[in-house]
């Protein structure tokens, strides 16, 4: 057991935690006022349902001795877990430490199925999805499984979480199809400020996410630090240059955007590049995410806030550069193509196409069986109304000092009557 | 010279800017406003408290036009703004005594 490991693990855990609540601003403010609760609770609530998941079954699934491919239930309802080391910090916390990752990543997917996905179908989904797809993959990647065994490269979740939650996000958009009212022209971000403030605040979570992924207060946390600072840098350079390049204007949803894709880029890298590489990172990755988003909203994939494009291309590039940059005097792990080893990069290449296989295939069976059960979509007078009224019953913003409204004893006096009258 | 003022689901304004647009009918004022026909509400719960959301949002269009338009914007406004559900709107046509461009101080008739 170290403390200062323990110290900085605490801040990590809490600080990944905030990633959240930070993409639901993020995706909050890139939909309409009408769906913009809906959206946020789709981020808040795998807070508790995914977490509970996690404590009860998750872990165990994942980070359990099992096999190759999955954990087994030895560890179901944290038995076994306790103050004891693992690694060098207690091993409950270890547990809270990759139970936030559950969480943002089954959150991530909401982002292509916003404003027509019924609450509840989600709700299912995003559970079943945790304990079906996040667990194993987490398993085959952190938790002795054969990715890892493969000699894969993924420092903080590239492919566990970004190209995971990424084909999971194409697969749903799919499945529950597009919203009515697309490609029509008024399907605009109704709150800009709130998709910027959650970039910031996603930015200042990820320290905890990348830099707490070396589980310890080292000078590879220090690294992944860095290069975690630099890498959205070089891609919201990039983005604002290619903005700039193709005759439009810098826009602040595209930085916000930028941000992320550099983010996630960096992921499975980051202890394992230096800093000029992180810059080139994040620099090459926003050309197939810029061009990726311009070319999504030309087709009929309504991948609502291009879930798609951030994380899965993102993180796919993030993984593949990883296998080019990765430099073994640094992380006394392994080289990259860059650095005398071609082989990394066929590596990275199998863990996502397996990642993008497993994640499509079951997230496709999990979302048509609940199909069965509960209707995907709300109804067509419940998505015009919007997701706000008709599944949470509230309104993000309340006009006119809620005239609009009147209190349910005077209602129920009030409405049938006039209704009667002018029926 | 006459002011229309239709009252439309927001989703609808899109289409009523187009089907103005074919009659040549491009001047128009759009407003965010709320309100109550024989459309049912919804019930909202705030703080253990329930209410009834009585006042729907809606948009509001107005536009400025020449007599013999009258027929042919109401016609466009009525197939443009139409679902059959209840809670499609209403116009409203309103005679227009006089009517002055700012810019050139021009008076239009």
């Amino acid at each position: 057991m170290n403390q200062a490991d323990t110290a900085w693990m605490l801040v990590s855990t809490a600080l990944v935690l905030l990633m959240t609540p930070a993409l639901a601003f993020f995706y909050g403010g890139l939909v309409r006022s009408k769906n913009a609760l809906n959206t946020m609770m789709m981020s808040f609530i795998s807070l508790g349902f995914v977490g509970v998941l996690w404590a009860v079954v998750g872990y165990s699934l994942a980070f359990s001795a099992g096999n190759n491919y999955i954990g087994d239930l030895s560890r179901l309802y944290l038995r076994g877990v306790g103050l004891e080391a693992q690694g060098t910090i207690p091993h409950y916390l270890f547990m809270a430490y990759q139970g936030t990752f559950c969480i943002i990543t089954a959150a991530l997917i909401s982002g292509a199925i916003v404003e027509r996905m019924r609450f509840s179908a989600y709700l299912v989904f995003i559970v079943l999805w945790a304990l079906f797809v996040y667990s194993p993959v987490a398993h085959w990647v952190w938790g002795g499984g054969w990715l890892a065994d493969m000699g894969a490269l993924d420092f903080a979740g590239g492919t566990v979480v970004h190209v995971n939650a990424g084909v999971a996000a194409l697969v749903a958009a799919i499945v529950v199809g597009k919203r009515r009212d697309y490609p029509g022209s008024g399907l605009l971000p109704h709150n800009v400020p709130f998709t910027l403030l959650g970039a910031g605040l996603l930015w200042f979570g990820w320290f905890g996410f990348n830099a707490g992924s070396a589980l310890a207060a080292s000078p590879i946390a220090g690294l992944a630090f860095v290069t975690t600072f630099l890498a959205p840098m070089g891609t919201l350079v990039v983005w604002t240059l290619l903005d700039y390049a193709r005759g439009g204007k810098p826009t602040a949803v595209g930085a916000a955007t930028s941000i992320v894709v550099g983010l996630v880029a960096v992921t499975p890298a980051a202890g394992f590049v230096g800093p000029m590489s992180a810059i080139a990172l994040g620099a090459i990755a926003a050309v197939p995410s810029y061009f990726g988003l311009v070319w999504r909203t030309k087709t009929s994939l309504d991948d609502s806030l291009d879930v798609v494009a951030a994380h899965g291309v993102g993180g796919t590039v993030g993984a593949l550069l990883t296998g080019v940059f990765a430099q073994k005097a640094l992380n006394g792990i392994a080289d990259g193509a860059l650095f005398g080893n071609p082989a990394q990069l066929g590596i990275q290449a199998t863990a996502v196409a397996v990642t993008i296989i497993y994640s499509g295939v079951v997230s496709f069976i999990l979302l048509k069986l609940i199909g069965l059960v509960i209707p995907l979509r709300v109804s067509a007078e419940d998505e015009e109304d919007g997701l706000d009224i008709s599944n949470h019953g509230e309104e993000a913003y309340v006009h006119g000092d809620a005239s609009s409204m009147i209190s349910h004893e005077g209602a129920v006096k009030a409405i049938p009557a006039l209704r009667s009258e002018l029926a | 010279m006459k002011l229309i003022k239709a009252i439309i689901r927001p989703n609808k304004v899109d289409d009523l800017k187009e089907a103005l647009a074919k009659l040549q009918i491009a001047g128009m004022t759009v407003t965010e406003v709320r309100g109550h026909g024989r459309q049912k509400g919804h019930t909202a719960m705030y703080r253990g408290r329930e209410y009834e959301v009585t006042l729907l949002p809606k948009m509001q269009v107005e536009t400025v036009v020449p007599d013999e338009l009258v027929e042919p914007a109401l016609q466009a406004i009525r197939e443009a703004a139409h679902t059959g559900e209840i809670g499609d709107g209403r116009v409203f046509i309103c005679p227009v005594e006089q009517s002055y461009n700012i810019r050139t101080g021009e008076r239009e008739t």
